[in-house]
């Protein structure tokens, strides 16, 4: 049986009737979904590769000098931009295991015959929907010394969670947590309900404790997707930019994406910081594809 | 090993009646097999037994205790299902393994290499110990959810459907195993199924389950030929038993709508009060059979050739009836010919409750 890739247009419609074929069509949802990756994309990722070379300054009008590797040496040599990659790992974990623990726990809580499960479910899953620059003026209102909610429950008088410089990043920590707990619990939640549930059975039958069902059964069958959930995570949590900005200045929270942000466009070291922008993609792909070739690994097992 | 009890057991689902009244007794060592259509209430009872489910009413009585607060763990039975139900990702001597391996009650290392190594010999697994379980065959897979059964020595097996996810070459040789497996270990078997050639071949005794009753215990011969009602004579058996109304007259047996008449040797033994009241006569195939000089005139209506025998289809009036003759016997379809019964193989059945006059008294 012959099968094509491209539905036929049905002759009686309208589009047939204008004269539009199958490909003209397919061309018109197509290209300008191109044209705007090309544009706003694939055309900056190479031009910034192009002045990465260069001492361009987007502030003057002076020609932009190729200097070669310079940028890349002196930004290797930094030992300030080196501090902010420690900081940003030291935050990628914090978070990552954190939304894993919240996120998976909560999802263990909710893998059950409980009353209002859907609604309870969809409640959760709020955080992750609303927008990060609200979520960060929002817990910018909750951590605020005087009069925030959070001191207030907790007791902690003027505790500065966002101006303390050892609090500061796990601050913002908790509230990427607070937000992309959620994710990870609705990858949690289908990885769970696809434990066949007869496997459960079996294993109290064999007389298999919880502890032991958990961590025989339970877990090396969703491990391929708290995996996936992991991967995505780390690489939003490499990158984040807009809540550590919104909520604290402090240097001991200043994060990869921030310093990338002020060499850009308040130093205004435009080459420079496209050659710091190069280096962190070239991380996130690195640690990603450690992942992926994990993820492939516990899936064969 | 051990003794189970079933006393009065319910159990319902919501509004669901899976089971009713049911009593069952499985002696110790006694392979019995549990055989009704699906959705008879099987499995449930099977689950009921492994702690999986409680009952609503009634008690499970395992070597004559109460088991009502013990769970699936504290029971020490061994649950082996149709689908397999290996742990994933596995390899076979870690399945075989798994059992024997929770801290509560971990065995020394050397004792779990001896039992699954033994478990494997007796199941001829030994070459796929390290092969992943989902890199194996069906009949490879239950064989190794069986090897996990056996390896710890529970009081009783249950086997739910085990054999159906087969096909049938391979059914029919676990089949074998499975009931030298039993013999060989002694064990208390409850072997659920609704296919009644795996139960007449392997059960000791045989429980036929019919909407969540018990219809009938007994040996498969019991149940063969004597069943107690209508039910389990044309549920067991196959092709099933010939179930034909009529009347004793006369120590005669008269079909009433079919209009033809048998010899009926058993009119000695039926009283009085059978006599003229409408019945079921039930006739196995097999002990219906063609001669020249037979009373009853019928049309062959069709022929199904399986080599050792043929199982003709004979028609008189409207109804057919079928019959098991030998395969060397001669007929085409439509061909006229004369058949009679065994009349000591006649079952006779109250037409109104369907049960057999020889269980009602």
């Amino acid at each position: 049986m012959a099968t094509t890739m491209i539905t036929t247009l049905d002759r009686s419609s309208r589009a047939a009737a204008r004269g539009l074929s199958d490909i003209s069509i397919r061309n018109l949802f197509i290209i300008p979904t191109v044209l705007f990756l090309i544009v706003f994309n694939i055309f900056p990722l190479i031009y910034s590769l192009g002045y990465s070379f260069t001492d361009f300054r987007a502030s003057t009008n002076a020609p932009a000098n190729f200097v070669g590797l310079q940028n890349y040496r002196d930004l290797l040599n930094d030992p300030f931009v080196w501090n902010n990659f420690a900081i940003t790992a030291k935050y990628v974990i914090v978070s990552v295991a954190g939304q894993l623990f919240v996120g998976f726990g909560v999802a263990m809580l909710l893998n059950r015959d409980i009353p209002l499960k859907g609604l309870l479910t969809t409640l959760l899953l709020l955080p992750m929907m609303l927008s990060m620059a609200v979520v960060g003026l929002f817990w910018k209102l909750l951590y605020d010394p005087s009069w925030g909610v959070i001191n207030y429950f907790l007791g902690l008088g003027n505790f500065e969670w966002l101006a303390d410089p050892k609090m500061a990043l796990y601050a913002v920590a908790l509230t990427d947590i607070w937000m992309w707990s959620p994710f990870v619990m609705l990858l949690s939640l289908a990885g769970l309900s696809a434990v066949p549930k007869h496997l459960y059975e079996a294993a109290a039958i064999d007389r298999a404790g919880p502890f032991y069902t958990f961590f025989r059964i339970t877990l090396p069958l969703v491990a391929p997707i708290l995996m996936i959930a992991v991967i995505f995570r780390t690489m939003e949590a490499f990158k984040t930019f807009d809540l550590a900005y919104i909520l604290t200045s402090q240097p001991t929270a200043e994060l990869i994406s921030i310093r990338l942000y002020k060499m850009a466009f308040q130093e205004w070291q435009t080459g420079r910081s496209c050659a710091l922008a190069y280096i962190v993609l070239i991380m996130v792909l690195a640690i990603t594809n450690i992942y992926v070739k994990y993820l492939n690994k516990v899936k064969e097992r | 090993m051990a003794h189970i009890q079933l006393k009065n057991i319910s159990k319902t689902f919501g509004n669901h009646t899976a089971l009713t009244g049911l009593d069952l007794d499985i002696a110790d060592g006694e392979f019995f097999v549990l055989l009704g259509e699906t959705g008879a209430g099987k499995t449930t009872t099977l689950r009921l037994i492994a702690g999986l489910e409680k009952p609503s009413e009634g008690q499970v009585f395992i070597d004559g205790v109460d088991v009502a607060d013990w769970g699936a763990a504290e029971r020490d039975v061994a649950l082996v299902l149709q689908q397999y139900s290996l742990y994933p990702r596995y390899t076979v001597r870690e399945n075989l393994e798994f059992p024997l391996k929770p801290k509560i009650r971990r065995l020394p290392d050397a004792e779990i290499k001896d039992r699954v190594d033994r478990a494997a010999r007796t199941l001829r697994i030994e070459h796929l110990l390290d092969r992943k379980t989902d890199k194996l065959s069906g009949g490879e897979m239950q064989r190794v959810s069986i090897g996990r059964a056996i390896v710890r020595k529970p009081r009783v097996f249950l086997m739910d459907e085990p054999l159906s996810a087969l096909d049938a070459k391979l059914r029919e040789a676990l089949r074998t195993e499975l009931k030298n497996l039993q013999m060989q270990l002694g064990a208390t078997f409850l072997f659920v199924t609704h296919d009644q050639i795996e139960a007449m071949s392997m059960g000791d005794k045989v429980g036929v389950l019919n909407h969540g009753r018990i219809v009938q215990t007994g040996t498969p011969h019991e149940i063969y030929n004597n069943p107690r009602d209508t039910y389990v004579a044309s549920f067991v058996g196959s092709p099933p038993m010939n179930l034909i109304d009529g009347k004793l007259v006369n120590g005669r047996a008269v079909m009433a709508p079919l209009n033809f008449e048998l010899p009926f040797s058993g009119a000695a033994k039926a009283s009085a009060a059978t006599d003229g009241r409408p019945l079921v006569f039930g006739i196995r195939p097999e002990d219906v059979y063609l001669e020249s000089g037979a009373p009853v005139e019928a049309r062959v209506h069709d022929v199904e050739n399986h080599g050792v025998e043929k199982i003709l289809t004979l028609r008189v009036g409207d109804a057919t009836l079928r019959a098991t003759v030998p395969a060397r016997t001669d007929v085409a379809i439509e061909q006229a010919v004369r058949f009679a019964w065994n009349p000591d193989k006649v079952v006779l059945f109250d037409k109104g409750s369907g049960v057999s006059l020889r269980h009602a008294s």
